[in-house]
């Protein structure tokens, strides 16, 4: 028994023993393999696993920087930013979120519209996040909700700020700032880093086009959360970049004025300093309240202003197109010069109307003006005139003198919403329309009407060109200091003052400037001639001249024909008053001023007004006094940032 | 007498008992429930009320309880072995009616007290059986069939009452525990590479048992990047746990895995996780050299007693608790699937410490008795 019991006991012993010995090979294989996997983890990888946890624990919220200023050209703002007061509430801080609301709506004017909207947000969102309650409160309801916050468990008062316009006279030119959209998103490249909620951005004009710049960096709350997104504490912020300040070339007080003479009609307005193509001035009518779109424009504001006859958000001055009507009869008679087609002695009888291949072709002047030369075809803006230089000169030279001096290509540089409008010609036709051209055409479009189609910002930008002798301009609206300040023209001409004897080519080689004229000569006539049409009797736009020397101006009126008038009308002398408001004639008015030495070009479009000498003209005379009072402190204002960087 | 009691010294007196201790494996074993306090302190955000205050409690009752049951003369548990295995069956069958749920399956038995989980306490109690058996059944016979058939029967009983609770990790590591000690016996190689061969053939059968949540454990064991905010998400987390720890860890209560709730189960199955975030590989090293210590102590202990029974136990209760540690670290290192293989002694629950400080008790009382022999 002991024996066997003994024998047993060692042979047990030994294989156990043996068998543990493999047992405890296999563990130290598998303790390596853990600590291996231990190293790799901790020592190899440890760096990916560190930025790892790091992704997992930080979030980062962006804060949206002071977007940039926009000023006019003394450096007051026209944009600029507010104190906005805001009612924020984190939902899990909120006991009773109905309770909250139902005594909200006694303290603000909450409606029920905005309650069931906001309740849809909240249902969206995490515990812990922002919601804003109210965007945009006055103060004396912010200063009531404090009042009562005590009873308001959960809403935070909030002051931050957003952007205000000083006024409406430059929304169109200036634009607006709206919330961001999804589509805005998807279009535009440099929003795709941005990640703040509901920022406003640019939508139009200027706030558009420098929208980027404006926006500034954003700045940075890091938070450290927890596992399903919490905030535990704030671990850091950055501050981000002021957005970039951008001063205009524009008045503010122009603006102001000019919006205000035309809130009446609907039209445009537009000022040129006609030697470094400054925009002074650039207004339509009738206005919009830009800072209705910031908080977000209410649905029936937005269908009022999107149904509205007059087209309230077009900014007419670089959108509106119309017929350039007989103002373009100052570049006919250029044309017809420059190109020898005609000199300033050709003359033409008018009795009112002529014919031609069969068709009737009317003067304005039903009794017709008698003998008319080039001068006072200009002065009395006579149409058989025209006819008769139009038809000898051609669609395609009148085309190309009036690309030339600007028509037919937008003016300002990326202002998205700006239109190139339409220079016709025979190759136009051919490719637009696939149609030839007709003779008759060419008479239409020798007095502006037709198929031409132009901007008040173009014509302005015409009239300038003429006024300075000819020479072409880069219009701009935004000063930047960084580049040379547009003065090469008025350089010139003072080199030109000092130094008589220095060769003109050369000299225009050196200061850069691209004459638009063959003989200057010409230019002058052509200048020569809207003073005649404003100053002397009988011009058509006589009644409006002002006879103080410095304030007088040289202009040319013009009325872009909606319907072409039927023979009954005619018959009838019928009155633009008379007829339908949408029937009526667009009046036009170009001018510049002083004559004697012209600083400032101006294009005035009353839609619908019926003649240039009526309605037009009137509103440029007063522009024209406000620009000119306003020069010497235009001319003396130096840039604080410094004008010679 | 059935047995001679030998001449050689075995300890009678109280001071003679606790001077017999093995100090080595006490310390040890008392650094890592130290260890463990901390960490569950870490666990709930640096607070003792949640779970560290019952932790360290627990600890202290069943370290004592350890050091108790180390006293019992290893006849006892020996002779009562079959009474324990028993008995353990019958509270899973229990279990099985009168069970209490949680979160889908029914593993715990309410003892007013606290709940029990037989399962856990069946780990050891198959090996003290199994050792037993073994030690009982005479050399020659260990590979007759007839032999054989017992064990397979007393595996298989609690095997089929833990799965099915379900609690399939549990059930693998009792099955690996009775496997190691008839290994251990002398069972012959083929019968092992025999039972080894059913296993696959048996295992596309056996997947088809397996529960939804089960089958995507393994599938993401495979592929944890495939949902990575589902079933992936607890091992990915735990992989940038333990990596972000790097060599020195983030320190004491600094581990932002862990604090921030990106880490899964943190104060049970992936406590070494949050431990090695906090102290990284140095600490982590060290950890699992401190479980190596405890398991070659236990394993000396093996070699060392005389008795069969004592030597099947202690190698036994070593592989196993090697197994254990080995799974669990193995599993939140992202080497094998996620089983919920609690560590011992460092994890949160009762009824898995008062089994391994029971299992250590038992090792303990083979030490002090080592020179006894058994029935």
């Amino acid at each position: 028994m002991l024996n066997f019991q003994s024998s047993s006991l060692v042979s047990k012993t030994k294989t156990s023993g043996r068998r543990m010995f493999l047992v405890n090979s296999f563990k130290a294989v598998v303790v390596l393999g853990i600590l291996g996997r231990l190293a790799s983890l901790q020592i190899n990888e440890s760096s990916k696993y560190k930025g790892l946890a790091d992704k997992n624990r930080f979030r980062e919220i962006q804060i949206a920087p002071p977007r940039g200023i926009i000023e006019d050209y003394f450096g007051k703002p026209i944009a600029s930013n507010e104190t906005i007061y805001q009612l924020h509430i984190t939902p899990e801080d909120v006991p009773n979120i109905d309770e909250l609301f139902f005594k909200l709506k006694n303290i603000i004017s909450l409606t029920e519209e905005r309650i069931f909207y906001l309740k849809r947000r909240l249902a969206k969102q995490k515990l812990w996040d922002t919601l804003v309650i109210a965007d945009n409160l006055n103060w004396s309801e912010f200063s009531r909700v404090n009042l009562f916050l005590h009873e308001l468990q959960g809403l935070r008062p909030v002051v931050s700020i957003a952007r205000y316009y000083e006024n409406n006279a430059s929304a169109h030119i200036v634009g607006y700032v709206s919330e961001i959209t999804p589509r805005d998103l998807r279009q535009k490249e440099y929003l795709q880093d941005l990640r703040i909620q509901e920022i406003a951005i640019g939508k139009t004009g200027i706030e558009s086009l420098y929208d980027q710049e404006m926006l500034g960096e954003p700045g940075y709350l890091r938070y450290e959360v927890n596992a399903y997104g919490k905030k535990i504490r704030q671990v850091g912020t950055e501050r981000g970049n002021n957005g970039k300040t951008f001063r205009t070339t524009l008045d503010q007080e122009i603006q102001t004025y000019a919006a205000d003479l035309i809130k009446d009609v609907s039209g445009a307005v537009c000022v040129m300093d006609i030697y470094n193509g400054d925009v002074v001035s650039m207004v339509s009518s009738p206005p919009f309240n830009p800072n209705a779109f910031v908080h977000g424009v209410a649905k029936k504001d937005w269908d009022e202003l999107i149904n509205h006859r007059d087209k309230p958000l077009l900014n007419k001055a670089i959108s509106g197109l119309y017929p350039p009507g007989s103002t373009i009869k100052t570049l006919t008679a250029l044309s017809a010069l420059e190109n020898d087609i005609s000199n300033t002695k050709f003359t033409v009888e008018c009795n009112g109307y002529i014919d031609l291949h069969g068709e009737r072709f009317h003067c304005w002047k039903k009794e017709g003006h008698g003998f008319v030369n080039m001068r006072k075809g200009i002065k009395h803006s006579c149409d058989v005139f025209f006819y008769e230089v139009a038809r000898k000169l051609g669609i395609d030279r009148l085309s190309e003198t009036a690309k030339k001096f600007g028509l037919g290509s937008t003016v300002l540089t990326g202002i998205k919403e700006e239109k190139a409008g339409v220079v016709p010609n025979t190759k136009w036709k051919l490719q637009q329309l696939g149609k030839n051209w007709y003779l008759g055409e060419t008479l239409h479009s020798g007095i502006g009407q037709g198929y031409f189609l132009t901007t008040p910002i173009q014509l302005c930008l015409m009239t300038a060109q003429i006024a300075n002798g000819g020479y072409q301009l880069k219009p701009r609206l935004i000063i930047n200091d960084n580049e040379n300040n547009n003065n090469n023209l008025l350089d010139f001409l003072n080199f030109q003052k000092n130094n008589p004897v220095s060769s003109v080519y050369n000299d225009l080689q050196r200061f850069n400037l691209k004459p638009l004229f063959r003989n200057q000569e010409n230019i002058n006539f052509v200048k020569e001639a809207m003073y005649a049409a404003t100053n002397e009797p009988g011009g058509t736009s006589y009644a409006s001249r002002i006879e103080e020397k410095e304030f007088m101006f040289g202009g040319k009126t013009g009325s872009s024909q909606i319907k072409t008038f039927t023979q009954e009308q005619r018959e009838d002398e019928v009155k633009q008053s008379q007829m339908a408001y949408l029937d009526r004639d667009h009046a036009w008015f170009v001018a510049f001023a002083p004559i004697h030495d012209p600083k400032y070009a101006i294009s005035v479009l009353v839609e619908h007004g019926g003649t240039g000498s009526g309605a037009a003209a009137p509103i440029a005379k007063k522009i024209i006094r406000k620009v000119i009072e306003r020069d010497p402190f235009r001319k003396s204002f130096v840039n604080p940032i410094g004008q010679d960087v | 007498m059935l047995y001679s009691r030998t001449s050689i010294y075995s300890p009678s007196t109280i001071k003679d008992r606790i001077f017999s201790l093995d100090f080595t494996l006490l310390l040890s074993v008392l650094t890592l429930g130290v260890i463990s306090i901390f960490a569950q302190y870490s666990s709930s955000g640096g607070n003792f009320d949640y779970f560290a205050k019952s932790h360290s409690i627990r600890f202290g009752l069943f370290f004592i309880f350890f050091i108790l049951i180390s006293f019992i003369n290893v006849r006892f548990w020996n002779d009562f072995s079959l009474l324990i295995y028993a008995s353990l069956v019958i509270l899973l069958i229990l279990t099985k009616f009168f069970g209490v749920q949680s979160q889908g399956s029914r593993r715990w038995i309410n003892l007013f007290v606290f709940n029990l989980q037989p399962s856990e306490l069946m780990k050891i109690g198959i090996i003290l059986f199994l050792s037993n058996y073994y030690h009982k059944v005479s050399a020659t016979d260990v590979n007759k069939i007839k032999t054989l058939l017992f064990p397979i029967i007393s595996m298989t009983i609690p095997f089929l009452l833990v799965v099915t609770q379900p609690d399939l990790g549990t059930a693998i590591l009792i099955l690996f525990s009775g496997a190691i000690i008839t290994w251990l016996a002398g069972v012959r190689w083929k019968i092992f590479a025999y039972l080894l061969g059913a296993l696959i053939v048996l295992a596309p059968v056996a997947i088809s048992f397996l529960k939804p949540y089960q089958k995507s454990r393994i599938l993401t064991f495979l592929n944890p990047d495939a949902d990575p905010l589902g079933a992936g998400y607890q091992i990915i987390q735990s992989k940038i746990a333990v990596g972000s720890g790097g060599i020195f860890g983030k320190g004491y209560l600094n581990g932002s895995q862990g604090y921030l709730n990106f880490l899964p189960e943190k104060h049970t199955d992936f406590i070494f996780t949050l431990y090695s975030e906090e102290f990284g590989f140095l600490g982590s090293a060290f950890m699992v050299l401190l479980y190596v210590l405890i398991i070659y102590r236990i394993t000396k202990i093996g070699s060392e007693t005389r008795s069969i029974f004592g030597k099947l136990y202690c190698y036994g209760f070593s592989s196993a608790m090697f197994v254990y540690v080995a799974v669990n670290m193995a599993m939140v290192l992202g080497l094998l699937p996620i089983v919920g293989a609690p560590l011992p002694i460092l994890s949160y629950g009762g009824s898995s410490m008062l089994a391994i400080m029971l299992g250590l008790g038992i090792a303990m009382s083979c030490h002090i008795y080592k020179n006894n022999t058994v029935s």
